[in-house]
């Protein structure tokens, strides 16, 4: 039986969510269609993430370890993966739209002549046939979208669907896989990480994102966003404008040509709200606007508004979470 | 070196668009552009041609009025524009769209990078780099932030990608094909180029030139398949303005809201 695949990305062996996400999807989509999931673990040596993705709703996890496979490299894990999808035939196979997700699907859709359907933000099977509904123009309009051909190949949108509760009682087989690559497969070599987020709550994972646009004024105007940052245990985002000035790094950057997000609350902070920045908040449930000037479109999608100096609301606010006990840091 | 840089012509980033009954998509009046990832790659490329001679050719499929885009390139900087139309093209899905490129690079010759945008703000798919990388069986760098060195006569590329993560180094063989994130201010076009081209002939492959039969490309031969596009539905958000006499009242107000949003 054709099973639903998962590939389990991982970085220095740590599981991201959005790939525990991804396996919820994967779950659903494999009860609706009677039948199991395999999820795809590629890397060096494996400890306990095998165990890891049963209790989180894999019927079997094939395991590929090898030492040459244990940075993630585009060109081997793609020829690992498509030779096992090439011998389990599997009905579709799932990712999450990251960076690297997004270059396997791509690759795989060519090397196995179907299609990739990205950043799914629902999933669903009608008559047998999985669809999806994904955002495109920069999230104003939504296409629903299917795949004609087997597998189907799907990255899932980071924080659009919940992380399963693990079952450490679930029952599931890991089978070891030895693939034979071709050494021209390792044409490229990882010479270096620089680790920019260590410490650091990523924008993609971040459940509150507290963001600095013109109106911080420079760089230090960013500290007090920092601070509140900290106490929050929020991630630090920012707008276009103030990363071209230098002011912030272009890794904070949220709109078109930056980060799309979707935490649970956004703090805009003298942020005017141009739409290219807006596009990058499609996904957030609840903004709050802190700006001097009461006619800034930011506003109009914000759901709390604060006509305000924001070094005056900004380090109040931080304070009231200190003194209320809610404060993280 | 000789890099080529495939583009694609997109509605205005600014643009409100509207979906009829059909399906088809609208933006107004609003004008159409070079899709701004893609400006990056135009950018970067022709900072490495200034740095290593060569030139650089700019390719986009798409209607004849793509030309518009192939010559903002040309006016930016770029040699050469080529158009890849045929009636067969439409309707390919990125798979495809990857096959006809590959296809026209091939065609050019000695190619030593392939230089694009990491996806377009229509479609927002990035799968066009990673499917032309496996149809051309090139190397792919994608994602990066910075161009280290290139060694020309090594025949070598020391790029730096940003993941999730942080900036993976890596180093590949020429040739190889790139996708850019935001890592330069792209240059106006310059007097010159404009002047350049308004005079200049593109070239226009369709199908045929290429070596493809029309059932390998267009819908037919796209796996995708879209049937209903909407706007998404709207949420209307009522902005509530909290006003106090100082900032600590406004600050306990806002935190109030935000508790009982269940958000903090």
């Amino acid at each position: 039986m054709s099973h639903v695949w998962i590939w389990l990305e991982q970085f220095q062996g740590k599981i991201p969510s959005i790939v525990w996400e991804t396996m919820g999807v994967a779950r659903r989509l494999a009860d609706a269609l009677g039948t199991g999931v395999t999820a795809v673990w590629i890397g060096g040596t494996i400890a306990d993430q095998a165990e890891e993705a049963i209790a989180m709703g894999a019927d079997v996890v094939q395991v590929v370890e090898h030492p040459a496979l244990a940075d993630f490299r585009f060109e081997p894990y793609l020829a690992v993966l498509t030779r096992l999808a090439k011998e389990g035939a599997p009905r579709a196979i799932l990712m999450g739209s990251t960076a690297r997700g997004r270059e396997l699907a791509g690759g795989l859709a060519a090397e196995l002549g179907t299609a990739t359907l990205v950043d799914a933000l629902e999933v669903s099977v009608e008559d047998g046939r999985v669809i999806v509904v994904r955002p495109i123009y920069e999230g104003k309009l939504f296409a629903r979208a299917y795949v004609e051909r087997s597998p189907a190949i799907l990255t899932i949108r980071g924080r659009a669907f919940p992380k399963p509760d693990p079952d450490p009682g679930r029952k599931g087989e890991i089978r070891r896989v030895s693939v034979e690559l071709d050494p021209s497969v390792f044409s490229t070599e990882v010479l270096e990480w620089i680790q920019e987020a260590e410490g650091e709550i990523s924008l993609n994972e971040a459940r509150i994102v507290v963001g600095g646009g013109r109106g911080v004024g420079g760089p230090e105007g960013f500290e007090p966003l920092r601070e509140l940052a900290r106490a929050l245990g929020a991630a630090l985002g920012a707008t276009r404008a103030v990363v071209d000035a230098g002011w912030i790094p272009y890794k904070y950057q949220v709109g078109q040509t930056g980060k799309t997000i979707s935490p649970d609350l956004y703090i805009a902070c003298g942020i005017s709200g141009a739409i290219q920045h807006l596009s990058g908040l499609r996904g957030v449930k609840v903004i709050v606007a802190i700006n001097k000037d009461p006619e800034a479109p930011i506003f109009k999608v914000a759901r709390y508004g604060v006509v305000d100096d924001l070094f005056r609301i900004v380090p109040a606010l931080t304070a009231e979470l200190r003194r209320r006990g809610l404060a993280k840091g | 070196m000789h890099i080529v840089v495939p583009i694609k012509q997109t509605p205005d980033t600014t643009a409100a668009l509207t979906v009829d009954a059909s399906g088809r998509i609208s933006w107004g009046d609003a004008p159409l552009i070079v899709n701004p990832w893609d400006e990056f790659a135009i950018e970067e490329s022709l900072r490495l041609k200034e740095k290593f001679g060569g030139k650089v050719t700019v390719i986009t499929l798409g209607p004849e009025s793509a030309k518009e885009a192939l010559k903002q390139a040309v006016a930016m900087g770029c040699d050469e524009a080529i158009l890849l139309h045929d009636p067969a093209f439409e309707g390919s899905d990125a798979v495809v769209t990857a096959a006809i490129l590959a296809a026209a690079i091939r065609k050019l010759g000695a190619v030593d990078l392939v230089f694009m945008g990491k996806e377009s703000v229509d479609g927002n798919s990035a799968q066009v780099p990673p499917a032309l990388a496996r149809r051309l069986g090139w190397p792919l760098l994608a994602y990066v932030g910075k161009i280290r060195e290139v060694d020309p006569a090594g025949r070598t590329i020391v790029v730096e990608r940003i993941l999730e993560e942080g900036r993976q180094v890596v180093r590949a063989p020429l040739p190889a094909v790139l996708s850019a994130m935001q890592m330069n201010e792209p240059r106006y076009p310059s007097f010159m180029g404009i002047r350049k081209a308004a005079r200049m002939q593109i070239q226009v492959w369709n199908a045929a030139d290429l070596g493809l039969s029309p059932e390998q490309v267009g819908a037919a031969a796209s796996a995708a398949r879209w049937p209903a596009v909407f706007a998404p539905p709207r949420q209307e958000v009522q902005c509530e303005f909290i006003q106090g006499e100082s900032p600590e009242e406004i600050a306990r107000l806002l935190v109030d809201r935000l508790l009982a949003e269940k958000v903090l």
